[in-house]
């Protein structure tokens, strides 16, 4: 059991929204993760589907390039569209 | 009172409060944090069908008892559970053996029950089928893991298979409380069940490369109060507190 992969796990709270990361589990195979998920991080009404990838199979960005991968976003405020007027008859947007 | 009805809701009420007990025991000692809440989750759903059908049990009686007191409050000879589902943990091939022949068992039973004659048992029923459906479906894919497995999962299996089949015969035992109910169409008769029971099991041993367990001579007892050792022993740790603080509440 110690050799089980890692898998992560995302949870559906109810229909309609998105599949949330709610953390991970070990288990053998696909099947036993859902299961583990299931009984891990839906027992207290929290999700109506669950979703469950090999941990190893998730490609994440560098963490030692977060500077010049996410820091030029910093100064580009333009890039908000918090620029015009709206119409007065569109309240929510 | 309805004499009949009431020690058929026990015996119901007793496998469930037993085998969740038994369950409980594991909490913190199975082999991974994941397969600890799944057994914990299988514990607390079994707890909660006893509690509503021990509670049911006692409103029929009519003498003021409810689920907590009947729980915890009886001694293991007034205990009407089947002898399979006190039998000790053992390993995981074990306790996993042990639920998915209960589990087998119970997801049919409450399947009929759901359609009693008698409102309340079959609302009871028709939420616990949903919870024992997912038991039977969980502890089945452990058969076929650990039966097809290695050679040391695979003879644990078949050694737990051979160990609880004694206790069959006792789980559909049909005594003459749950007989008169039968003929007032509130239960099915366990004896009716048994030869889906025997199939079901085969399909899932076939799966798991597992022999169905050779015919051995069963042993009886446990719907007429007649255990092992081992109840009792269970049911000292688990009235303790009650028994030494009768009135506390929390």
């Amino acid at each position: 059991m110690k050799d089980w992969p890692l898998w992560e796990v995302f949870v559906r709270a109810r229909g309609g929204l998105e599949h949330r990361h709610a953390g991970s589990v070990h288990a053998p195979d696909a099947e036993m993760a859902l299961r583990h998920a299931r009984d891990t991080y839906t027992r207290r009404l929290e999700g109506v589907s669950v979703w469950v990838a090999r941990s190893a199979d998730i490609v994440a960005s560098d963490g030692a390039k977060s500077e010049q991968l996410f820091d030029p976003a910093a100064s580009k405020i333009y890039r908000h569209p918090s620029f015009y007027v709206l119409p007065e008859s569109v309240n929510h947007m | 009172m309805d004499n009949s009805l009431f020690r058929s809701l026990v015996q119901l009420g007793d496998d469930c409060l037993v085998l969740g007990q038994r369950l409980c025991e594991w909490c913190g000692r199975a082999p991974t944090i994941e397969v600890d809440l799944s057994l914990s989750n299988l514990a607390l759903d079994m707890i909660g069908q006893a509690t509503l059908l021990l509670d049911y049990a006692g409103e029929v009686e009519g003498s003021g008892r409810n689920a907590d007191r009947l729980a915890f409050h009886r001694d293991a000879e007034q205990f009407r559970n089947a002898l399979l589902v006190e039998q000790p943990n053992g390993d995981f091939a074990r306790t996993i053996v042990r639920h998915f022949l209960y589990a087998t068992y119970a997801e049919a039973l409450f399947e009929q029950l759901s359609h009693s004659r008698d409102d309340r048992l079959a609302e009871i029923a028709a939420k616990a089928v949903k919870e024992l459906r997912y038991h039977a479906e969980y502890s089945a894919d452990w058969i076929v893991r650990l039966g097809d497995g290695t050679a040391d999962s695979r003879s644990r299996m078949q050694d737990s298979l051979e160990w609880h089949w004694r206790f069959i015969d006792d789980l559909f035992h049909d005594d003459e409380s749950w007989i008169d109910c039968a003929e007032r169409g509130i239960v099915p008769l366990r004896q009716a069940l048994r030869a889906d029971f025997e199939h079901a099991v085969g399909a899932v041993l076939a799966k798991a490369g597992l022999a169905m367990p050779a015919k051995v001579r069963g042993i009886e007892g446990g719907r007429g109060g007649r255990h092992s050792e081992h109840l009792s022993m269970m049911l000292a740790i688990m009235q303790v507190l009650p028994r030494a603080h009768p009135a506390a509440t929390w």
